[in-house]
């Protein structure tokens, strides 16, 4: 066992890890993972963590191995964000604990999981720690891409570039870490496009089989301008529903813990003003995470949308084998019957459109109603 | 006396009356205005206690949903052993909620006057406007009333107001000519107008309309939203069928008079048309949210690019 069995189908970027470790040469003190979503980013994070607090260059098994993977080793910190970037008063705390000595580790670890997130102000906070290293101090940062990360946080660290984990590999995994069926895994992985933690999440959730399945089916059910709007409309709902679902019990409970700390008379009907002030600080984070999860929800979606036209742009070449949507291979083939390849493209582009327009923070309903009319089956 | 509802407007007129009928009788009449917010235990039987100068008084709680049990227990207990006749007048206020139920349940069965202040629904908007001009002695065309709502009628507050401008500003029957008028620059108004204009395959007036609400300050982001809108009712109606607009508003979610207003709108359009508008506004919205340069410009060709949509060469 190792620490680096979970990250899957990275030979050489676990290659490039391993040695830093084993080799003090190999070693530098910042370190930048760029990898597609569901690629394993933080995994691979988190296991460099390990290897670098164990003893034994990352066994897997003992103490030090076990609280840098579950997060909780004293001198590991993973950061990750909820807003739409990380802000300036985090970058700063941050470089005030790069200059402390490790507490018991051997390294004192910074993992940022979003550095794409890392805007100028921010990332100029960040920049003097990452010029002046401090000895035992490491960082690591991951970003989709190296585009999406500041140029100057780029050219101070040690690139590694993770790649899509194949479907196998992500499959076998599911088995093994999660007891999921071989079947399922197979399939989760596939249409999960080998995102690992979608996957992992369609494997195991029948109700994000069911959307996945309604997305994939408005493909084959747009006929006219009226049902683009239709579908636009249940996209949109789709996300929202999603998104409402997963916060609203976590809204009310980081309410309920934010007052238990100020120490506020839950029974009073109205609260003082500093209290007031903090919550009401507290819902408008909340309210940009939701804001951030519904549009992530319906990049999502159109992910999945897109599949579907890839998959009919490979029918037509004539093979179908290793399609994404292998489960669904009757709408695959029915789409190719009714679309060229050239109109295949179009609605592509159409999808890669809206999708760009949303994370501009346009008004999602009139960007997906603008895609589902590019969409509509020839008549 | 309870005034219950949440539309603040009509809570305020109700207190409004009430005080003023109260001064008629005794013009020295003292006001006491009681929040939950802050409320202290006792306040109010400490104002209820007969005064030593006599005269009268209003005590009136303005927000019973709010309130905490101290203020709920003391309203309680003075309507169990209330003032003499005439002394002391309660007014309690309540938005809406189950707390303070004890006590409106107490109001009631005490014979207090209960005015209802409900909220003013989407339809119930052309009988609230038509209302106003009728409480202050004048009336308005249907077009008007309509004109107006498209213009202000997303806040009733500023519905009212602006009937009550009207009223002051102009004399006679409220026409449409006449709102336009008053309501010109305004943001929403030049929106609708903008849009109105597009839709009706008007180039030169959209875009007359458009530059004039520019210079005048206005963004061109709320004027694709409402482009934006009008088009995706028009789908929503077009292909919805013909049934009575009362029963399409229902299982649309829009009020009836939207329904007549794109139906009007739909004559002339094809659907791939409007979904040619459709797509060009999207580019728009992208384009005025930071996507593009010259934001106007944006806006002049997706009004360009609707007119033809409309009425293909
Ligand atoms: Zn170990």
């Amino acid at each position: 066992m190792s620490v680096w069995d979970d990250v899957i189908g990275q030979e050489s970027a676990v290659a490039t890890l391993d040695r830093a470790v084993t080799e003090p040469g190999s070693m530098t003190h910042a370190w930048l993972l760029t990898g597609p979503p569901g690629s394993g980013r933080s995994v691979a994070a988190k296991a460099f963590a390990a290897a670098l607090q164990c003893p034994d260059g990352g066994c897997g098994t003992c103490r030090e191995c076990r609280t840098a993977l579950e997060g909780t080793h004293a001198d590991v910190d993973v950061i990750a964000t909820e807003g739409l970037t990380l802000t300036v008063k985090l970058a700063r705390e941050l470089v005030l604990l790069a200059a402390r000595r490790p507490s018991l580790g051997r390294w004192r670890v910074i993992v940022i999981e979003d550095a794409d997130r890392l805007h100028e102000r921010a990332a100029d906070a960040l920049l003097k720690a990452l010029e002046e290293p401090v000895a035992r101090t490491v960082w690591i940062l991951c970003a989709p891409s190296l585009e999406d990360v500041i140029i100057t946080i780029r050219s101070r660290s040690r690139h590694v570039r993770l790649r899509t984990p194949p479907v196998e590999a992500v499959a076998a995994l599911l088995v093994r870490r999660d007891g999921i069926d071989p079947a399922m895994a197979t399939f989760a992985a596939r249409a999960a496009q080998c995102h690992v933690g979608l996957a992992r999440r369609l494997a195991r959730d029948e109700g994000a089989r069911n959307r996945r399945h309604e997305v994939i089916q408005l493909a084959a059910k747009i006929r006219s301008v009226g049902d683009a709007v239709g579908a636009a409309s249940d996209l949109d709902s789709i996300a929202k529903e999603e998104a409402g679902a997963a916060s609203t019990e976590r809204d009310v409970s980081e309410k309920a813990r934010l007052l238990e700390i100020l120490g506020a008379d839950l029974s009073a009907r109205v609260q003082p003003p500093h209290v007031r002030a903090q919550v009401s600080a507290l819902e408008k984070e909340q309210k940009t995470r939701a804001t951030r999860f519904v549009c992530d929800v319906i990049d999502r979606s159109l992910m999945d949308l897109l599949s579907v036209y890839r998959d009919a742009l490979v029918v037509h070449t004539g093979a179908s084998i290793g399609l994404v949507n292998q489960d669904m291979i009757e709408q695959v083939r029915q789409l190719a019957r009714v679309m060229s390849p050239e109109q295949l493209l179009g609605c592509m582009d159409a999808i890669g459109t809206a999708r760009e327009r949303i994370d501009a923070n346009v008004n999602s309903l009139l960007a997906l109603e603008a895609m589902a009319i590019s969409l509509q089956l020839a008549r | 006396m309870l005034i219950s509802g949440p539309e603040s407007v009509l809570a305020e007129r109700a207190l409004a009356a009430t005080l003023d009928a109260l001064r008629a009788g005794d013009p020295d009449l003292e006001v006491i205005k009681l929040y939950s917010e802050g409320y202290q235990s006792g306040t109010l039987t400490m104002h209820a206690s007969p005064s030593l100068f006599g005269g009268t008084k209003a005590i009136v709680v303005l927000d019973l949903e709010d309130a905490p049990d101290d203020l709920q227990t003391d309203v309680l207990a003075y309507l169990a052993a209330p003032a003499p006749a005439g002394e002391v007048t309660l007014v309690v206020a309540h938005r809406s909620g189950n707390r303070g139920k004890k006590v409106l349940d107490t109001l009631k069965k005490a014979g207090a006057r209960v005015v209802d202040a409900a909220q003013i629904k989407e339809n119930d908007k052309p009988q609230f406007a038509a209302n106003e001009f009728r409480r202050q002695g004048r009336k308005a065309t249907p077009g008007a009333v309509r004109a107006l709502i498209d213009a202000v009628g997303r806040d009733i507050r500023e519905l009212a107001a602006a009937c009550s401008q009207l009223v002051v500003d102009t004399e006679g029957l409220v026409d449409e000519a006449m709102v336009e008028k008053y309501q010109g620059g305004k943001v929403e108004t030049t929106g609708f107008k903008v849009a109105d204009a597009a839709i009706a395959g008007n180039v030169g007036e959209a875009l007359r309309l458009l530059r004039h609400a520019i210079s005048a300050g206005d963004s061109p982001v709320p004027i694709v939203a409402v482009l934006a809108m009008q088009l995706r009712q028009m789908v929503r109606v077009g292909g919805a069928g013909r049934g009575p607009s009362g029963q399409l508003a229902k299982s649309l979610g829009m009020a009836p008079w939207q329904i007549d207003q794109a139906r009007r709108k739909l004559s002339g359009w094809t659907p791939e048309g409007v979904g040619q508008a459709i797509q060009a506004v999207a580019a728009a919205d992208f384009d005025v949210k930071g996507g593009a340069r010259d934001p106007v410009y944006s806006v002049e060709r997706v009004i360009l690019t609707i007119c033809e949509a409309r009425n293909p060469p």
